[in-house]
């Protein structure tokens, strides 16, 4: 600092500081006074801005400011205020019955709400975000169910399950026919299955199937293939298969049959929240 | 010895009289008059619709300008109104200067009334400067304290006619004078007090020479032909003192007298050219030509004129050549170009507003899944559909599709029946689930546009949206 020396610009009249860049030099223009007390004040709000709320890192965890605030304790004010809010329509559909609800825009619009956040945090990893299934998990906008598709038959599903724990779960159990059938007649039987709607028999295969089929599998899946509800088996003559309707994914669902589990939500979910996912699945295009 | 700061110099602005003082008081209480006033402008609109001229209904999402109303998915207009006052203040300011500046700007306006106030109490330049330097006595104190309670009941006023945008005003002043008013309101009163005080009290010309952004790129606006105020050197110079009967020759006409010094708000000497603190408020302009008057010159040394004009001038005097009288170019290119932009946006607002539909239709497909095979083999798609209806009755209407021949069209109306006709109350948006059932057919994705028919009046809202197959 002792090369510094003090310089006076001649235009400004301000002092210089000294540094010079290519014939640059810098004025040591001081700061307006308003700029330095704003300036101060928000130091001031700082140190004000620690004591109040929980600011520093203690070894053990942290200062916890004046008044104990944290995002914790308002995220639960929070959700009292929104519970508050809401219970008017959860006493109200709790003491409805589904064709109450049905008739009532309001509480219709506030159970498929509810029903659709339940649905997207339980039930959206098998059936998809909007309910539209996979290979193995169904479809729930389409029209074709598995166990019913009334509201109440829905609510049911989803407090057993299907060969679920559930004491009186769905428990659909079709043989693997892979040890019972040859596998030519397997192929003859899946030819069959994948055309049943079929009015000029196309193959000697799929006349096999038919003799095949009255044989092993109308006793559940019906004499047309029309499926049957009670035992869960599938309606086999539409257009909506859960496994697939190609010949080698029919040859292999006889082979070895399909389980398929869903697990009963009724220890999991409040009941009045697995009512509510019942009136979102049913409001999906498919209901009955 | 380091200097961690600079005071500013605080600014005393001495009384003036004349035209452009006049301009701006009167610019003054027509603007504040407006501000203070319009909120209790009615306007019918029917029953149970607000009767509030000017209303932004913050909680029904509703703004009402007379006869213009938006709901919120209209507020590009705001956008249009936005556009429309930028470039018209850059229009302004290449015909005139910074006439904004000097006699519109808020800022200005409540900087000059916080300024009366405080020579209505405090008294003139002198007076003002004198209690300043002077010790704390009783006088002093009162007279400060008097000052800033008005300042700060103006502030008040100020936030309070601010929230009346935004209620309904008067039951808004009911629970004023009962003191039964909600937080928000008084938050944005306490608010407005504090900033109009400090603002129009403190801050004043800090705030045109520090933190206003328009005030740093109005350069760009301006072009030889822009009216400025200008000192007119070539009759000012060479200033000096003069004494009654002192002759005139050899020197220039300005007496060194300092008035248009201590009149300016922004405390700028404006002799010294045109700068960037000068907002052209003209009051250099009305205490010259006092002097002037007084000394029985010519008015107009100092003027508003064009950086053209002045150049002529100082070329006529250099050849003695007789003075050309100065003029306006009033159209140039950018003032064209501006003007152009404004009919533009203007006449694209008024066609939004005079086309404005009373009926909106929005449908949503459903994406999740996008299609859904049904038992037969049919395909359906499900949509959402929004209706607006934003007149004040309500209304029911026909729901019709073009582009596929459905086998069905089922409309769910809340509750999982499903309808015909939809109906929707007046001034709220109905939902409606609708989906649409076909035979596969052949293309993958087909064009389809929901038309929703007003069975009162016929009109037909409509949008487009698409079919989905395998």
């Amino acid at each position: 600092m002792t090369e510094h020396h003090e310089e006076v610009d001649d235009a400004t009249g301000t002092k210089t500081t000294g540094h010079e860049w290519d014939g640059l030099k810098e004025l040591d223009t001081p700061a307006p006074r308003w700029w330095l007390i704003v300036w101060m004040v928000t130091i001031v709000f700082a140190i004000g801005y620690w004591v109040v709320y929980p600011a520093w890192p203690t070894i053990s965890g942290h200062t916890g400011g004046l008044f104990g605030w944290t995002q914790y304790e308002k995220l639960k004010v929070d959700q009292a205020q929104i519970a508050t809010r809401q219970g008017e329509y959860r006493r109200k559909f709790h003491a409805s019955s589904f064709e109450q609800v049905a008739g009532d825009p309001q509480l219709f619009e506030f159970a498929r709400a509810g029903g659709s956040v339940v649905f997207k945090e339980n039930c959206a990893a098998c059936h998809g975000a909007g309910g539209e299934g996979r290979k193995g998990y169904p479809n729930l906008n389409d029209d074709d169910w598995l166990f019913g598709g009334d509201i109440h038959q829905i609510y049911h599903t989803i407090e057993v399950g299907s060969r679920s724990t559930h004491a009186d779960t769905h428990m659909a159990m079709m043989p693997a026919f892979g040890a019972i059938l040859k596998r030519q007649e397997i192929d003859d039987l899946a030819t069959y299955v994948g055309s049943m709607n079929a009015t000029q028999p196309p193959s000697v295969a799929w006349v096999n199937g038919q003799v095949l089929f009255q044989a092993n599998c109308v006793s559940c899946h019906g004499a047309t293939g029309e499926g049957n509800r009670e035992l869960g088996a599938p309606r086999l003559n539409d257009a909506i298969w859960l496994y697939g309707g190609d010949h080698e994914t029919l040859v292999e669902t006889i082979t070895r049959a399909r389980a398929g589990v869903m697990p009963t939500w009724q220890h999991r979910l409040a009941p009045d929240d697995q009512r509510m996912v019942a009136v979102y699945v049913h409001s999906l295009g498919g209901g009955e | 010895m380091v200097q961690l700061f600079e005071k500013a110099a605080k600014i005393y602005p001495r009384r003036v009289a004349g035209l452009f003082r006049n301009l701006k008081w009167a610019a003054m209480i027509v603007l504040l008059g407006i501000y203070y006033g319009a909120p209790w402008l009615r306007y019918d609109r029917g029953p149970h619709v607000p009767d509030q001229a000017i209303l932004i209904d913050l909680t029904g999402q509703r703004g009402y300008f007379f006869g213009v109303e938006i709901w919120p998915q209209e507020v590009y207009l705001l956008v249009g109104v936005l556009i429309l006052a930028a470039v018209g203040l850059f229009f302004a300011t290449a015909l005139l200067g910074r006439v904004w500046c000097g006699y519109a700007c808020p800022q200005t306006v409540w900087t000059d009334l916080f300024v009366w106030v405080e020579r209505f109490v405090q008294g003139d330049r002198n007076a003002r400067k004198r209690l300043d330097d002077g010790p704390w006595t009783i006088e002093k104190v009162w007279k400060k304290a008097l000052t800033h309670l008005i300042w700060l009941v103006i502030g008040m006023v100020t936030g309070g006619a601010w929230v009346f945008y935004f209620n309904d005003a008067p039951s808004l002043i009911d629970g004023l004078l009962h003191l039964q008013l909600p937080g928000a309101v008084l938050v944005w009163v306490g608010a407005l007090t504090l900033s109009t005080y400090f603002m129009a009290g403190f801050a004043r010309e800090n705030i045109c020479k520090f933190a206003c952004p328009y005030a740093r790129f109005q350069s760009a606006m301006f072009d030889r032909d822009t009216l400025i105020i200008s000192y007119a050197h070539e009759r000012g110079e060479p200033r000096g003192k003069h004494k009654r009967g002192d002759s005139w020759e050899g020197r220039g006409h300005c007496i060194d007298c300092d008035s248009c010094v201590v009149v300016c708000p922004m405390g700028i000497d404006i002799r010294d050219g045109l700068q960037f603190d000068c907002i052209s408020c003209g009051l250099c302009i009305d205490a010259c030509n006092t002097v002037m008057e007084k000394i029985m010159l010519p008015r107009g040394l100092i003027h508003y004129d064009t950086e053209r004009n002045q150049e002529r001038r100082a070329e006529d005097l250099r050849t003695a050549r007789l003075p050309t009288k100065g003029r306006m170019r009033w159209i140039r290119p950018r003032t064209v170009f501006y003007a152009a932009i404004i009919a533009l946006v203007g006449s694209l607002m008024l066609g939004a507003i005079l086309l404005r539909s009373e009926t909106d239709l929005t449908v949503i497909h459903n994406r999740s899944p996008q299609y859904v095979r049904l038992s037969s083999g049919d395909i359906r798609n499900n949509y959402q559909l929004k209706v607006l209806n934003k007149t004040h009755f309500d209304r029911s209407y026909e729901i019709a599709v073009e582009g596929i021949a459905p086998k069905a069209v089922e409309v769910m109306a809340a509750g999982d029946v499903p309808v015909t006709a939809v109906t929707v109350p007046a001034n709220s948006v109905g939902e409606f689930r609708v989906q649409l059932i076909t035979d596969r057919g052949a293309a993958a994705r087909n064009r389809v546009t929901f038309r929703l028919i007003d069975t009162s009046t016929g009109k037909v809202a409509q949008h487009a949206s698409y079919f989905v197959q395998p």
